[in-house]
């Protein structure tokens, strides 16, 4: 068997495509982006070496309004975390009452519903939803009486980016529900019970038993929010390509116009590679102030052992 | 006992109410694409005529054959299918074999070559774009459906080799042994015997690069012209261009671009969402 095993020939041809194709396709590119970055070159021409320059001007020069794009994908950031998610546990939580057991499917599938459909297609929905004349949301306003509060969602510059991050959240709230249904249906029924016969009201027990135990799930959910806001690309290009007047640009659609529109392959690269440095600190980060935050005690340590144990 | 009581006549007050909420985000979730299907079916007459969300008056079938053959819907529809499905074999069983030499067969770079593979999934696509296309130009690939088909393959490894890694280390080694002392050799212990306990680890690594592959949209703009090679995503972006003020159609075309998906999920709900969960826990 070891023999088998330690086949020299089976081995290359087991892991060598794989590798060849992750490597020249994945890892090369992203080496390049960092090379890229320290480059002043228009695609075609001579690329001059430039060292940090591109990452000065993204922070200090702000021609084109890089910091604003960073701020608008934080603003995303902070409604993911404290809007999204919080719907979604609270519609976690709803569906795994027990009085639920019979629709909780239904629910969940429908919940989930907007994450499977792409995001150009959702984009190219809300575009319709949004238009001044026959969207439904100023159709909507003008039937219940508020047709004062008509406008033009994604062209007014005060609304745009509400507008644009609206179908953002809406679409994953079912996937981070999902996420911390699963996370739920692995707290240990005996825990449930327990407090119930010691008379917690569901509220309470999901306050005091659900939530601490499914902390980690928590986290990894408000990573992700903060992660995806960081990157946020599909949704926002569709909508409005950054504009009216830069109020939705992100650090992504500019990334693409700095590359295709204006040839700046050097400070395009720049801002590629901040978004993967960002991405990268953010995730370790994060998780570093909600663990110091929500430290584990020890009390709930030893829940958690015993939750894990009878999984 | 009193407090029994007075449970019972609380709880369903609340109960209700708690129905009412989730009936209408679950309504929330679904009005815009039962929007989008009622117009796909109306006429632009209909709907400048002030009938934003009532049904259709008649029903204009004609939208959907306009966005499937002027359209073009239906050529984009079978461009993703085919680089989705290509994408999601070739993902499968490279990760297969690869995560098979990684854990279980013994060699001096295996625990590097490993983490390698891991830190793929923290990179995001954005960041290969510009020397993707450079390299893909060198190629000779771009504006071809393989120019798609390596990148995805690329970043599907990663999770996949994850994934599968799990799996992988629950098999108990007495099966590969019992196998080899009836004589198999290392390419039917892994075919035979290994493959067919890692059917539930594949189906998750199914759903999770169809739903990245079947949805991105970057690189299918940037690397991809020609009409006939263009997947949906970027397809519908330019139907939409291309018919913006004709609404019936448009509407045609985004469903046919949804009903497919959509359906899949329906049936395979379960599955679909047991992928997404196995891919966030990883996290």
């Amino acid at each position: 068997m070891k023999k088998i095993l330690r086949d020299k020939r089976a081995i290359i041809l087991f892991v060598l495509p794989a590798l060849l194709v992750y490597v020249i396709f994945a890892i090369y590119p992203v080496i390049m982006s960092g090379y890229y970055s320290f480059l002043e070159w228009n695609g075609a021409g001579e690329a001059k070496w430039i060292g940090l320059d591109n990452y000065k001007s993204l922070f200090f020069e702000n021609t084109d309004g890089f910091t604003d794009a960073l701020l608008n994908s934080f603003v995303l950031a902070f409604l993911s975390v404290f809007v999204q998610l919080t719907l979604s546990l609270i519609l976690a939580l709803a569906i795994c009452h027990p009085r639920v057991k019979k629709q909780e499917k239904f629910y969940r599938t429908v919940y989930f519903l907007p994450a499977i459909v792409s995001t150009v297609i959702i984009a190219e929905l809300w575009k319709k939803i949004y238009h001044p004349s026959y969207g439904l949301l100023n159709g909507f306003l003008s039937q219940i009486g508020l047709g004062s509060w008509q406008r033009e969602w994604l062209g007014d510059p005060k609304t745009a980016l509400i507008a644009v991050f609206v179908p953002i959240i809406w679409q994953y709230i079912g996937n981070h529900m999902l996420m911390m249904y699963s996370a739920i249906k692995g707290v240990p029924g005996e825990l449930l019970e327990a407090a119930y016969i010691d008379g917690a009201s569901y509220l309470q027990t999901c306050f005091r038993v659900i939530i601490p135990l499914i902390k980690d799930m928590l986290i990894v959910c408000v990573t992700f929010a903060i992660v995806g806001s960081l990157k946020v690309f599909d949704l926002v290009y569709v909508m409005t390509n950054g504009g009216p007047l830069h109020a939705t640009e992100v650090p992504g659609t500019l990334m693409y116009s700095s590359i295709f529109m204006k040839n700046q392959y050097g400070y395009g690269s720049a801002i590629a590679v901040f978004i993967v440095l960002e991405c990268v600190i953010f995730t370790f980060a994060s998780r570093w102030v909600m663990y110091r935050m929500f430290g584990d005690d020890s009390n709930r340590q030893d829940v958690r052992r015993r939750g894990r144990k009878s999984k | 006992m009193k407090k029994m009581q007075k449970q019972k006549r609380h709880v369903p007050p609340a109960f209700l109410l708690m129905t009412i909420l989730l009936m209408a985000v679950a309504l929330v979730q679904v009005f815009p694409f039962y929007w989008m299907l009622t117009f796909s079916l109306k006429s632009n007459a209909d709907i400048y005529g002030g009938n934003i969300a009532g049904l259709p008056t008649t029903l204009h079938f004609e939208n959907y054959v306009k966005a499937l053959t002027t359209g073009k819907i239906g050529v984009y529809l079978k461009n993703s299918i085919l680089i989705t499905l290509s994408t999601i074999v070739v993902v499968a069983l490279l990760a297969c074999m690869a995560s098979y030499a990684l854990l279980r067969m013994e060699w001096k770079f295996q625990k590097v070559t490993f983490a390698l593979f891991l830190v793929g999934y923290m990179i995001p696509m954005h960041a290969t774009l510009l020397p993707l296309m450079k390299l893909l130009g060198k190629m000779g690939l771009l504006n071809s459906r393989l120019a798609l088909i390596f990148p995805y393959i690329a970043f599907g490894l990663p999770f996949a080799i994850y994934i599968l890694s799990g799996f992988m280390n629950a098999i108990p080694r007495e099966l590969e042994e019992a196998a080899c002392i009836d004589g198999c050799n290392i390419f039917q212990i892994f075919f035979r015997i290994v493959m067919p306990l890692l059917k539930p680890a594949i189906s998750t690594i199914v759903i999770f690069t169809f739903l990245s592959a079947w949805n991105e949209l970057m690189l299918a703009m940037t690397f991809i012209n020609d009409a006939s090679k263009k997947t949906l995503t970027y397809g519908i972006m330019s139907f939409e261009g291309q018919y913006a003020v004709d609404w019936g159609t448009v509407g045609a075309g985004l469903s046919i671009a949804t009903i497919p998906v959509l359906i899949f999920y329906l049936i395979f709900a379960e599955a679909f969402q047991k992928g997404i969960v196995a891919g966030a826990v990883k996290g």
